[in-house]
């Protein structure tokens, strides 16, 4: 019996990357849990492949088995094993040592964050270069969607894809202008919006200042989501971290930068270009004020088709 | 999942106003009320820009703000007070007469005849250029242009549903935006002259 087990774990640790593991040591080992300390099979080879993944660093096999490959828009449940064919749209810049990289991917679907932690010592990935990746799982955070990369995530260059199917063009208004928006702190370790100087999961922290909008753009159809970050907040209301901070410091009070950008943005009508984000935000990359092209004709003709 | 936010929808002032079919969609208290009007549009919220051509204050401890907001067919009535105060806030600086943008929620009294008086309660009101307030009315014309047809097709559930407790006159309503249409013309020929 003992005999059998050993070979069923000599196996086991040959696929993970380790063939030179001795049989005779694996049955020895397996032996004392099994006849000396009358240990039931389960627990002693349990016990064994604990032993040598952790010695020899193995990566565990995969708890999702075979990782379907999936497009951006259709990931909607956290937990689940899944490969992707995305292009690496984004790196954003982290401080948190255990975070070696995190930003956006993008493919014909959509976009999704990922985040590629210091312990699974993966290569790098490098901004505008598509991959094949296997073996990442998804999570979710207040209902949006991330992918993670972990140790036994495989990386493969691929051929560039084209991730421009998945922009999409609204024109309508500005209905609403949401709190959050405007001169804000993030938190240095996570990159999350500071609450009252305090992270959700790293306490008190002194932030650092950033600045964006969240909005939502109405067509008479849809009401979306929008989200634009601190360069898109410059190129359309004009203000900068350094403006916002003088305002915020001259009024002795943050919430002027927001009751600007709701003076320059609330109930008119703008065109809107980017990408739909975890199923919910559009990150605008243009955005312009609708131009006054009217023309009478088709607007009659509109009406006469009545 | 949060409930999706209500969209704002456009609907002229005479339209709005001919509206009396108020409904919630369940028996529960936080059910969104709604307003059909006589085309089909189902209003939780709507999106209006105009000329604020009244304002006063009509309340007797605290603030209560009363404005009139005409577009090419009529005007909206809108109250703002002590419950969206920042609204009221903004209604009792903005200057008669200007452009201005609402959103807002429909609300509804009981008038003299016993009918109910549709109302727009702002949550936001702020003032918008003359540009806005054209591409509006060209908004509120296709909005509209595409009720009509869904009406006279009765393609979508609301359609139906409006024709059957309306039954509207589909030759008004397209005058009605004919009309409109005529006034982004002569909006039109002002500027031009001006140069």
């Amino acid at each position: 019996m003992v005999k059998e087990l050993a070979r069923e774990l000599k196996e086991k640790f040959s696929s993970m990357g380790a063939p030179d593991v001795p049989l005779k040591e694996i049955e020895q080992k397996l032996d004392l849990l099994v006849n000396q300390y009358k240990v039931p099979e389960d627990e002693a080879r349990r016990t064994v492949y604990n032993q040598y993944a952790r010695d020899l660093k193995l990566q565990r096999p995969q708890a999702g088995g075979d990782a379907e490959l999936v497009k951006i828009k259709d990931i909607a449940k956290d937990g689940m094993w899944i490969s992707l064919n995305a292009k690496v749209m984004q790196l954003w810049e982290s401080d948190k040592s255990s975070i070696a990289q995190v930003g956006l991917l993008g493919d014909e679907t959509g976009i999704i964050k990922f985040v590629v932690f210091a312990k699974s010592e993966l290569p790098l990935l490098a901004e505008g270069k598509s991959y094949h990746f296997s073996k990442l799982v998804t999570d979710s955070w207040q209902g949006r969607f991330s992918v993670k990369l972990n140790k036994a995530t495989v990386i493969t260059p691929i051929d560039d894809i084209d991730t421009g199917g998945a922009e999409t063009t609204m024109t309508g208004a500005i209905v609403d202008v949401q709190s959050g928006s405007g001169l804000i702190k993030r938190c240095p370790e996570c990159n999350r919006p500071l609450n009252k100087g305090m992270c959700v999961d790293h306490g008190k922290q002194d932030g650092e200042y950033d600045l964006r909008v969240k909005a939502v753009l109405d067509d008479g159809r849809t009401a979306q989501d929008i989200i634009l970050n601190q360069e898109m907040t410059y190129k359309v209301t004009g203000i900068d971290v350094k403006i916002a901070k003088k305002m915020a410091m001259d009024a002795v009070d943050p919430a002027v930068v927001l009751d600007e950008i709701k003076r320059i943005l609330l109930g008119k009508y703008f065109t809107v270009r980017g990408r739909v984000a975890g199923g919910r935000y559009l990150l605008v990359n243009e955005m312009d004020r609708t131009a006054k092209d009217i023309t009478l004709d088709e607007v009659l003709k509109k009406v006469e088709a009545i | 999942m949060p409930q999706a936010r209500e969209v704002a929808r456009r609907v002229f002032a005479k339209e709005f106003n001919a509206s009396n079919m108020l409904f919630k969609e369940s028996e529960d208290q936080y059910s969104p009320q709604y307003v059909l009007t006589p085309t089909g549009a189902k209003c939780n919220r709507v999106f209006i820009v105009g000329t604020l051509t009244e304002k006063s204050d009509i309340g007797n401890d605290s603030e209560y703000w009363r404005g009139r907001v005409t577009d090419p067919t009529g005007a909206f009535t809108i109250y703002a007070g002590q419950y969206t105060p920042e609204a009221a806030q903004a209604l009792s600086d903005i200057e008669v007469p200007s452009f201005v943008a609402v959103i807002g929620k429909p609300s509804s009294y009981k008038g003299q005849d016993g009918n109910p008086v549709i109302t727009v309660r702002p949550e936001i009101i702020v003032p918008v250029d003359g540009d806005t307030r054209d591409l509006w009315v060209k908004d509120a014309i296709e909005a509209t242009a595409e009720r009509l047809q869904a009406l006279k097709a009765g393609s979508t559930p609301d359609a139906v549903k409006a024709k059957e407790h309306y039954n509207p006159n589909v030759d008004e309503y397209r005058t009605m935006l004919q009309n409109a249409a005529k006034s982004l013309k002569s909006m039109e020929v002002v500027v031009t002259n001006a140069r």
